[in-house]
């Protein structure tokens, strides 16, 4: 498994983003390989949403060079839509719409057939085992499952990148979990995640993390590396360490 | 109390804070004003007219002469048959057709009597009715002058006062109205809105739980909107006395007392559109929709209740802007005091009092 | 272009299924067309007057007659003291009052003139200019009738006389109604359709779905297109069944073509739509866009005809009427409707519609921001 990490789909540079005096992204640089589970971990407020933005042609960079999958956010963020899933932070279905039209609208928009829609919908409603609530408004259903179904439709169009930010916010212990297992499937269905979260034991779930405190990225390894070199068992002691060097 | 107070200074930056909401809070009576002053007169002025003179004497070009001159009509073109009539209507510019018969000239020396006919494009009735009623009075004005050697027996002659308003300025009409249609929107509508778009974000809920009462939290949120509307009743008054020169003839105090008094009225009614409505926008179209035209056409604002049919009279009688236009027009036009008033504001305090009652209920209802 | 076919669709199962926004939508401005084009008539009748009559000769009391006779008026009160007939106008229970001086009749037949006064509330003064106008109408009759039944008193041959007769072309009988129905139908076609619009998307901004539908591949022209279309095709549905009300209720006349008629508001509709599509661009939450298109909505209406005259209105107003998108179409529908006006007779405001319907569009599209 771990020889597939070699080609990197994103590739970034020296990226600043200022807001007026503000600069919320500060000179980052990394890479996530293809196929990798790469954790985006900061507090609240380090930049972490702010950098997901400009990766999704969301918002355009101060400065800085950025590809992702073989584009550049400058001039083709058309083309790396195609090639992306995006799970915002505010939850982004349609309340009054049902399961169903959500996935409809949202693969449409996408540009899949009618047909190729119908299949993957059987499958994904078979899968979730949640054939019985597919005209059940999202206004309805508990939060796990609206986040669990946000995600469903982020990798719908089976993109090569999801972005999910802050994707388990407000869920109990166990749907977390039930959400982590639908990342690695993910993952293990060739699609590159790149999440970012505030709940450091989730970073334990990561191939590698890059940790953000104020706008710039204070360590990148893999998690067991980051405990060895910063002699501590788990990545939230990792973090306080970076955070309160920091202050 | 003090968490009231600050809650309240929060709502006042929350309005403050969007300068374009500001802009129209503040623009839109100013515009409306100049609109009506300016542009929304029933005066007629420049209208286009073409003639047709079969008779090409010294009279009818007299006659022409006199109607072109009057400011009223524009000619815009001379007509050499009946036939295209149709067509110069159809194109929409004339609106009028002044048809001299053959011989006009002659005809009235002769036997004392010559023929016009006027030919008026009626798809709006209103400015057809009028404009043939002036074309009219001119045309007699100048067989009056005519006459003027000639001593005629047997002839009233009506002298005719404009009471209340000497110089028929529309002002007078539309102050009131706007005042009320103003005072209307940025209250009613503003405020249920405004408390539609907390249920609406969930942020009603936070309010709920906190330490103010609900009483308290409505109440916060209308008293910016009570500063503001009062604001915009003072600059309309104020354009109108100096741009417009619409007087106030009775006391200011009352005056101001009855705009606070119909300002309550359409925040109450504003309260009570919020408790029905759970979103913003049907909070904005039942505003609209159920203040917005009604102000403008059920009110006697613009047209006269009178002319109404007899079952939408009875409906103004469930109008508050009615009420308040009556009120405004005994202060600020005859002069008159509350003894001429006291009714209606009875029957908008009676409104007031409904409105907050019903909304107290709907309000009760929802928490239980 | 598929995928824009997947946005409409969206939001016709959204609008259907909003129970509280569908009767909006679908009823209320039905409900008002009717009410309003009832109650916006300048048509006068019933005027209440208060006659003083100090000469209670014959003469006087024909004169009186002659008021009550007529459509126009309605005689409330007779009494001989001037100060409770001003009371009378204070309370609003009078709009006329007609004094006849005594020795009246006196002076009408020795004399040959005798003067009456006409005091009229005068604080709407297009109402007093019509019951001015009306009242001399009725004085005007009355001289005429009794220089008829006194016609030895005088030599007619050497008064001229010049006889002035009507024609109102199109509504012979001065029927406001249908007039106002074509204004009124404009405004609520155009309230729905601009309002809808906009309300849409910044709805979307504030839900925070847009950015779902922004990290997508679509294009900024297909996703105003999809948000178009939908409101569009609603407010074409407002104007049919308004039509369709106004003729079974009111029996519009519909000499024009209708196909032209949809034709034209299809384009004006592009317009609207377009005004609402570019507010929504620019504001961020529902609160200023309701503001801003209010603020044009009321004014727009106001200038562009619909109770008064556009050519009496001063220079600078015509001027900005040239951007008033209603101007345009309330000419037409009525021009359409009816006078019957064919193409040719529209085709300035149909272009001139086209090209700002272009523009708007076009600004809509160019502000419409994927990215921030």
């Amino acid at each position: 498994m771990k020889t597939k990490f070699n080609n990197s789909i994103i590739k970034v540079e020296d990226l600043v983003k200022k807001f007026g005096n503000f600069t919320a992204n500060d000179h980052l640089t990394f890479e996530v390989k293809e196929g990798e589970i790469f954790g985006f971990l900061g507090a609240n407020g380090a930049g972490k949403t702010t950098a997901i933005k400009i990766l999704c042609g969301l918002s355009v960079p101060t400065s800085g060079k950025v590809e992702v999958a073989g584009y550049d956010v400058y001039r083709q963020t058309n083309q790396i839509k195609r090639n992306i899933g995006y799970m915002s932070q505010k939850f982004s279905l349609y309340e009054n719409l049902t399961i169903k039209e959500n996935i409809r609208f949202f693969a449409g928009i996408y540009g899949m057939s009618r047909k190729d829609i119908r299949i993957r919908l059987e499958e994904l409603l078979d899968r979730l085992k949640i054939e019985n609530l597919k005209n059940e408004l999202i206004a309805s259903l508990p939060l796990g499952w609206k986040q669990k179904l946000a995600f469903s439709v982020a990798i719908f169009h089976k993109p090569k990148i999801v972005f999910l930010d802050e994707p388990t916010g407000g869920v109990d212990p166990i749907t977390r979990r039930q959400f982590w297992d639908m990342i690695y499937e993910a993952a293990n269905n060739g699609i590159t995640v790149f999440v970012t979260t505030h709940y450091m034991d989730e970073a334990e779930y990561c191939n590698r993390v890059s940790i953000m405190v104020d706008g710039r990225i204070e360590a990148l390894d893999r998690p067991q590396e980051l405990k060895k070199t910063y002699h501590v068992d788990s990545m939230n002691e990792v973090f306080l360490k970076l955070a309160r060097v920091k202050n | 109390m003090k968490k009231f107070l600050g809650f309240v200074k929060k709502e006042f930056y929350h309005i403050m804070r969007d300068p374009r909401t500001l802009l129209v809070l503040f623009g839109i009576p100013v515009a409306q004003l100049l609109i009506f002053g300016y542009v929304v007169t029933n005066d007629i002025k420049d209208i286009k007219i073409a003639i047709f003179d079969q008779s090409k004497d010294d009279v009818t070009l007299n006659l022409s002469n006199k109607i072109i001159s009057s400011g009223y009509f524009i000619l815009n073109e001379n007509l050499n048959s009946i036939n295209n009539i149709e067509d110069i209507f159809r194109e929409g510019d004339v609106k009028e057709v002044i048809v001299f018969e053959p011989g006009f000239g002659q005809k009235l020396i002769k036997n004392g009597v010559a023929h016009i006919q006027l030919i008026a494009d009626a798809s709006d009735a209103n400015t057809a009715n009028l404009i043939v009623n002036y074309t009219n009075a001119i045309i007699q004005d100048y067989i009056r002058k005519e006459n003027r050697q000639q001593k005629i027996p047997l002839q009233i002659e009506p002298e005719v006062r404009m009471i209340f308003n000497e110089g028929l300025k529309s002002v007078y009409m539309f102050v009131p109205g706007t005042m009320a249609l103003i005072l209307m929107l940025v209250s009613a509508m503003m405020t249920s809105i405004s408390i539609a778009r907390e249920k609406e974000m969930g942020t009603m809920e936070v309010l709920l739980v906190s330490p103010l009462r609900p009483a308290q939290i409505v109440i916060g949120k209308v008293i910016p909107y009570v500063v503001l509307a009062f604001i915009n009743a003072i600059t309309i008054i104020l354009i109108g006395y100096f741009v417009f020169g619409m007087p106030v003839k009775g006391s200011l105090w009352l005056l101001l007392a009855e705009n606070l008094l119909f300002i309550s009225l359409a925040l109450s009614l504003g309260i009570l559109i919020s408790t029905l409505a759970n979103s913003q926008q049907v909070a904005m179209f039942i505003s609209m929709f159920a203040l917005m035209l009604p102000t403008l056409l059920l009110s006697g604002f613009i047209i006269p209740i009178e002319n109404m049919p007899l079952i939408l009279q009875w409906i103004t009688y469930i109008i508050p802007p009615k009420y308040f236009i009556i009120i405004i027009k005994n202060i600020m036009i005859k002069g008159t005091g509350f003894e001429f008033v006291w009714k209606e504001t009875l029957v908008l305090v009676g409104m007031m009092l409904m409105f907050i009652a019903l909304s107290v209920r709907k309000f009760k209802i929802r928490l239980e | 272009m598929r995928n824009v076919l997947f946005l409409i669709q969206k939001e016709f199962i959204q609008i259907v299924r909003d129970k509280t926004m569908l009767p909006i939508i679908l009823i209320i401005p039905f409900v008002q067309l009717i009410i309003l084009v009832y109650a916006a008539t300048f048509d006068m009748k019933n005027i209440d007057m208060v006659v003083i009559d100090m000469d209670m000769s014959s003469m006087s009391r024909k004169l009186i007659s002659k008021f009550e006779g007529s459509p126009f008026f309605r005689v409330n009160k007779s009494t001989f003291n001037l100060k409770e007939a001003n009371d009378e106008m204070t309370k609003d229970r009078a709009d006329l009052i007609l004094q006849i001086p005594a020795d009246f009749e006196k002076d009408l037949l020795t004399g040959g003139k005798a003067p009456v006064q006409l005091l009229v509330n005068a604080i709407n003064s297009t109402a007093a200019g019509l019951t001015n106008a009306y009242s001399n109408y009725v004085i005007a009759d009355f001289n005429k009738n009794i220089i008829a039944e006194n016609v030895n008193y005088i030599a007619p041959a050497h008064v001229q006389m010049i006889d002035v007769s009507y024609r109102f072309w199109y509504n012979q009988s001065l029927d406001y109604k249908i007039y106002m129905l074509s204004g009124i139908l404009v405004i609520l076609v155009t309230i729905i359709g601009a309002f809808l619009t906009a309300i849409n998307i910044v709805r979307e901004k504030e839900m925070g779905t847009i950015e779902q539908i922004n990290v997508t591949p679509i294009i900024k022209y297909q996703f105003i297109m999809g948000k178009l279309i939908p409101f569009w095709v609603i407010a074409l549905l407002e104007l049919a069944f308004g039509l369709t009300l106004g003729k079974i209720m009111f029996n519009v006349p519909m000499l024009g073509s209708l196909w032209l008629l949809f034709g034209f508001a299809a384009v004006y509709l592009l317009v609207a739509l377009g005004f609402g599509l570019l507010v929504s661009t620019l504001a961020s939450n529902q609160q200023q866009v309701m503001f801003i298109i209010f603020f044009f909505l009321l004014t727009f209406i106001l200038m562009s005809g619909i109770f008064t005259p556009v050519e009496s209105m001063p220079e600078w107003a015509k001027h900005v009427n040239i951007v008033n998108p209603f101007a345009y179409f309330m000419r037409v529908i009525r021009m359409i409707l009816l006078k019957g006006s064919g193409f040719s007779d529209i085709a300035k405001e149909f272009y001139s519609l086209l090209i700002y319907g272009i523009i708007l569009l076009s600004l809509a599209v160019w502000r419409y921001r994927k990215k921030v």
